[in-house]
């Protein structure tokens, strides 16, 4: 006789097994875990580093030469640096380090480390290295441009007399990091700068020190025993990759992580009605923008491009589908830079689009294609834009691809419409400026791809306002320039610029004090306590 | 991929070494032309992988100098052949990402997966098998019914939407199981990891509150791919005893007075469990890939993430090696089918 009770019984008492009561997993209160999808880092050096999560990361476990208040931008005040002085000409910058500090090995921060950063991140060249070498800086020239002068100073000699702003702005960006360089230097393998060992390494002065980074697994960050400023109160802070979003609100209900990093709209709204958990927001510098591809017969026409513009139905995307994840922003420069331009001329206006596009010679619309990487965000929006459109007998026809595909086929301008993120490389207006209003040259092979460069847009006379507003050394004059060169550039550029990005983040109430920037640099827990 | 084909002809007998040597030459082929289909696969992905490497915002200076640091500047076939010669040599590269050996990476990540795998099918197996029986022997009736639905949801279901839901009822309603992850970070550090097998590492260490977390780790996402393979294995199971139900040898044995249970669990499931062995393997090969919605909802850190990660980033090195130990799994695991096959059927011995 054959008795199903036998495996029933069987299969009950293998899940009485574990069943035994599990204690609710509370965190310790001396350590902070996160769930993010930390599958972007590639690399802890700061001279390499140029993602999200590893810029976060390396803002809490290094110091720049300059930092600024992420609550107030414009506040820009030394870190490693203690002052700086500018020469006559513009062109030397004279820093001098504070004194008495030193980095997480005990190893005093002396001029040497600033100096050796510097030019190791130049020499290395690894991605972020523009944001120093568009000085003049080359490989060959740095050792006598960026050179010691005492034990706590050094002079920064540029090619030009940059605004002292944009300097300024870049030395407190990611790459501008002060390395340890004797630690840096014991790791040196065949003339590496150390690269090998620092990739996953640490060698800072920071709030936190890098214990340990297992790719696609989880970040392990420990408290600073050497740090200058206040102690944190976290002895550890911990980041979990947790991929899916859905998965990150049920650790987070289950308190078995403090902090949720990625949240789609379902999870935002699940999770504000809860009263264990806490919402937060903060503006980032990230721009949601479409570019039309000027080498595209009908984009290039002007008035095609304008009627785009007011084809996209800007407040209800805001407020439905992407609500609290995006603000309406339609000038290149983002909210909290110099110069940001905040006005929003444009909102769904079908019948003026129809008319421009009737003044085009093309009263009955037309078809195009538009590159949509297939995540969830990026698709519903392209979906959205795609109906609006359609209203004006503009077919707009979607094709789906992933990130590595949408983005090599833009670069190679083989695209008609492309929709995306842009995001600020450092906080100085020039960042964007120098994307979305500078090419200064449109051959199909040159030295730089700039986003205009890659929509085709030939425009010379932009270039050159784009290239003067960086040598101006007034600020308040310089934000001015900025803010004309948006008016100009939002009426007449083939760009459709939407929204700003707002980063949300959900944590268990007891956690205080995590702090969001304006960038992910910017993002600190070294003030974070749990009740 | 090699498949267990079987050649039903009265072939004479061939002299063992000659066998072998066949043997090893169609496992050479079959990998030869694994890897060169998936090259040519990650040429024709329409992503460049220097940008994975540089990212958007690079200078064409940085752009060209990593282009020819992956040998991007050579012909495809020149390409191809170096990468050959290399894997013969034993090495498979560095991942254009990590920068780390590829062979490093997969030993890391490999026993996530192989962990979870065995125990899926282990598990799959116990319940699949004793099913399949059930369902035969009581073939059209209710038992049979409940157990093709039972199958029937565990070939339809999204993997995805179950585990979720999984973790929704035994990890955040119930609290029986822990979530998602390998192991609490509590516990993370009190093992060291030597077979990279955390149930195993934590057993023989002693460490029994570490095992106990781990286990409770694993036990959602191993029966979810149970579940899985048990569908299919009782699926296999049910028709094979249909089979050996309806032999004369059955018939012969009920007319001599053996009890039915002798003859079901004995005689007929040992013959059928013949080919089952084979469904077996291949449900464990399938699982052994990696599965990739379950390591994501999971957050489990196996192959089939790793894999997912190296192929959306036109990370060619990690894929061609990934591919690589996926085929030599699945060769492996063919070839002890069939050896098992050769031990179980005195059929086939007979005509080796």
């Amino acid at each position: 006789m054959f008795h199903k009770t036998h495996w029933l019984a069987a299969v009950v008492a293998s899940f009485t097994a574990v069943s035994a009561p599990m204690a609710q997993a509370e965190t310790p209160a001396d350590t902070l875990i996160m769930a993010w999808s930390i599958d972007d880092v590639i690399s802890l050096d700061p001279a390499e580093l140029f993602e999200f999560t590893a810029g976060e990361i390396a803002g809490n476990s290094y110091e720049t030469l300059i930092g600024y208040d992420p609550m107030n931008v414009s506040d820009i005040s030394g870190k490693v640096a203690e002052s700086w002085e500018v020469s006559e000409d513009g062109k030397t910058l004279t820093f001098k380090i504070k004194e008495g500090r030193s980095f997480a090995s005990g190893n005093p921060i002396t001029a040497a480390d600033a100096v050796y950063s510097l030019t190791r991140a130049v020499k290395m060249d690894m991605s972020p290295a523009f944001i120093l070498t568009q000085f003049g800086f080359t490989a060959d020239n740095v050792d006598e441009k960026i050179r010691q002068t005492g034990e706590y100073t050094f002079e920064f000699e540029m090619d030009q007399a940059y605004a002292p702003t944009l300097v300024l702005y870049c030395l407190t960006a990611n790459v501008a990091s002060v390395v340890d360089m004797k630690l840096v230097q014991e790791h040196e393998v065949d003339g590496d700068f150390g690269y090998n060992w620092l990739k996953t390494g640490y060698a800072g002065s920071g709030p936190f020190s890098i214990r340990e980074w297992r790719a696609n697994e989880v970040v392990v960050m420990e408290r600073n025993p050497n740090y200058s400023g206040d102690a944190p109160a976290m002895a550890r802070v911990i980041y979990r990759h947790i991929p899916e979003p859905a998965t990150q609100r049920i650790l987070l209900e289950q308190s078995d992580i403090d902090i949720a990093r990625d949240l789609g709209p379902d999870e935002i709204t699940a999770m504000s009605s809860n009263p264990d958990l806490v919402i937060e927001d903060g503006v980032k510098g990230s721009i949601y923008y479409m570019g039309l591809n000027q080498k595209n017969e009908f984009l290039s026409k002007p008035q095609v491009a304008e009627a785009m513009k007011w084809l996209v139905d800007y407040e209800t995307i805001a407020d439905t589908l992407m609500k609290g994840r995006v603000t309406v922003h339609q000038a290149f420069l983002p909210k909290g830079f110099l110069g940001a331009y905040e006005e929003n001329p444009y909102s769904l206006n079908v019948e003026k689009a129809k008319e421009l596009l009737a003044e085009a010679g093309l009263p009955d619309g037309f078809t195009v294609t538009m590159d949509t990487r297939n995540t969830a965000e990026i698709t519903s929006l392209a979906e959205a834009i795609q109906g609006t459109m359609a209203q004006a007998g503009i077919k707009l026809e979607l094709i789906p691809g992933d990130g590595g595909q949408t983005l090599t086929k833009y670069r190679a301008r083989t695209h008609d419409i492309y929709i995306g993120q842009w995001g600020p490389d450092y906080q100085d207006p020039h960042t964007n400026a120098d994307t979305f209003a500078r090419n200064p040259d449109n051959s199909d092979s040159p030295a730089s791809k700039p986003l205009a460069w890659r929509n085709a847009w030939d425009i010379p006379e932009m270039t050159a306002k784009a290239d003067a507003a960086v040598l101006e050394a007034d600020a308040d004059k310089r934000a001015e320039m900025y803010v004309e060169l948006q008016k100009e550039h939002q009426a007449v550029s083939p760009f459709v610029i939407m929204f700003q990005e707002i980063e949300v983040m959900a944590h268990r109430k007891n956690v205080n004090g995590f702090v969001i920037g304006p960038s992910f640099s910017d993002n600190s827990y070294a003030a974070v306590t749990k009740d | 991929m090699a498949g267990a084909s079987k050649t039903g002809g009265r072939n004479r007998a061939l002299p063992f070494a000659w066998k072998a040597v066949k043997l090893i030459a169609s496992v050479a082929l079959t990998f030869l032309g694994l890897l060169f289909v998936t090259f040519l696969i990650g040429r024709v992905v329409p992503v460049d992988p220097v940008l994975s490497v540089v990212g958007d915002r690079a200078s064409q200076a940085v752009y060209d100098r990593v282009y020819i640091e992956l040998g991007l500047d050579k012909p495809l076939i020149q390409q191809f052949w170096i990468y050959l010669q290399k894997v013969f040599t034993g090495d498979f590269g560095s991942s254009f990402l990590t920068k780390r050996p590829i062979l490093d990476d997969i030993i890391r990540v490999f026993p996530a997966t192989l962990e979870l795998a065995t125990f899926g099918v282990i598990l799959g197996t116990i319940l699949g098998v004793p099913l399949g029986v059930l369902a035969a022997v009581k073939q059209g009736r209710l038992a049979d019914q409940v157990v093709r639905v039972i199958g029937l949801i565990g070939y339809s279901a999204p993997i995805f939407w179950l585990g979720l839901l999984g973790l929704l009822i035994f990890y955040a309603k119930l609290g029986w199981v822990a979530g998602p992850g390998r192991i609490d970070i509590s516990f993370e550090y009190d093992i060291t990891p030597t077979t990279g097998l955390l149930l195993l590492d934590s057993a023989m260490q002693g460490k029994w509150a570490a095992f106990r977390n781990i286990f409770s780790h694993i036990i959602l996402p191993a029966s979810l791919l149970g579940y899985f393979s048990m569908a299919y294995i009782s699926r296999m199971t049910r028709s094979f005893m249909l089979n050996e139900l309806a032999q004369e040898y059955v018939i012969a044995a009920r007319v001599k007075g053996v009890p039915e249970w002798r003859i079901i669990w004995v005689h007929a499931l040992r013959n059928a469990a013949v080919p089952l062995v084979t469904v077996i393997a291949l449900s464990y090969a399938g699982l052994l890939e990696g599965s990739v919605l379950t390591e994501t909802v999971f957050a489990w850190p196996g192959l089939g993430q790793y894999l997912t990660n190296s192929l959306q980033n036109a990370d060619m090195n990690a894929v061609l090696g990934g591919t690589l130990v996926i085929g030599v799994v699945f060769v492996g695991l063919n070839l002890l089918s069939d050896l098992l096959y050769t031990l179980l059927d005195p059929r086939v011995r007979r005509r080796g």
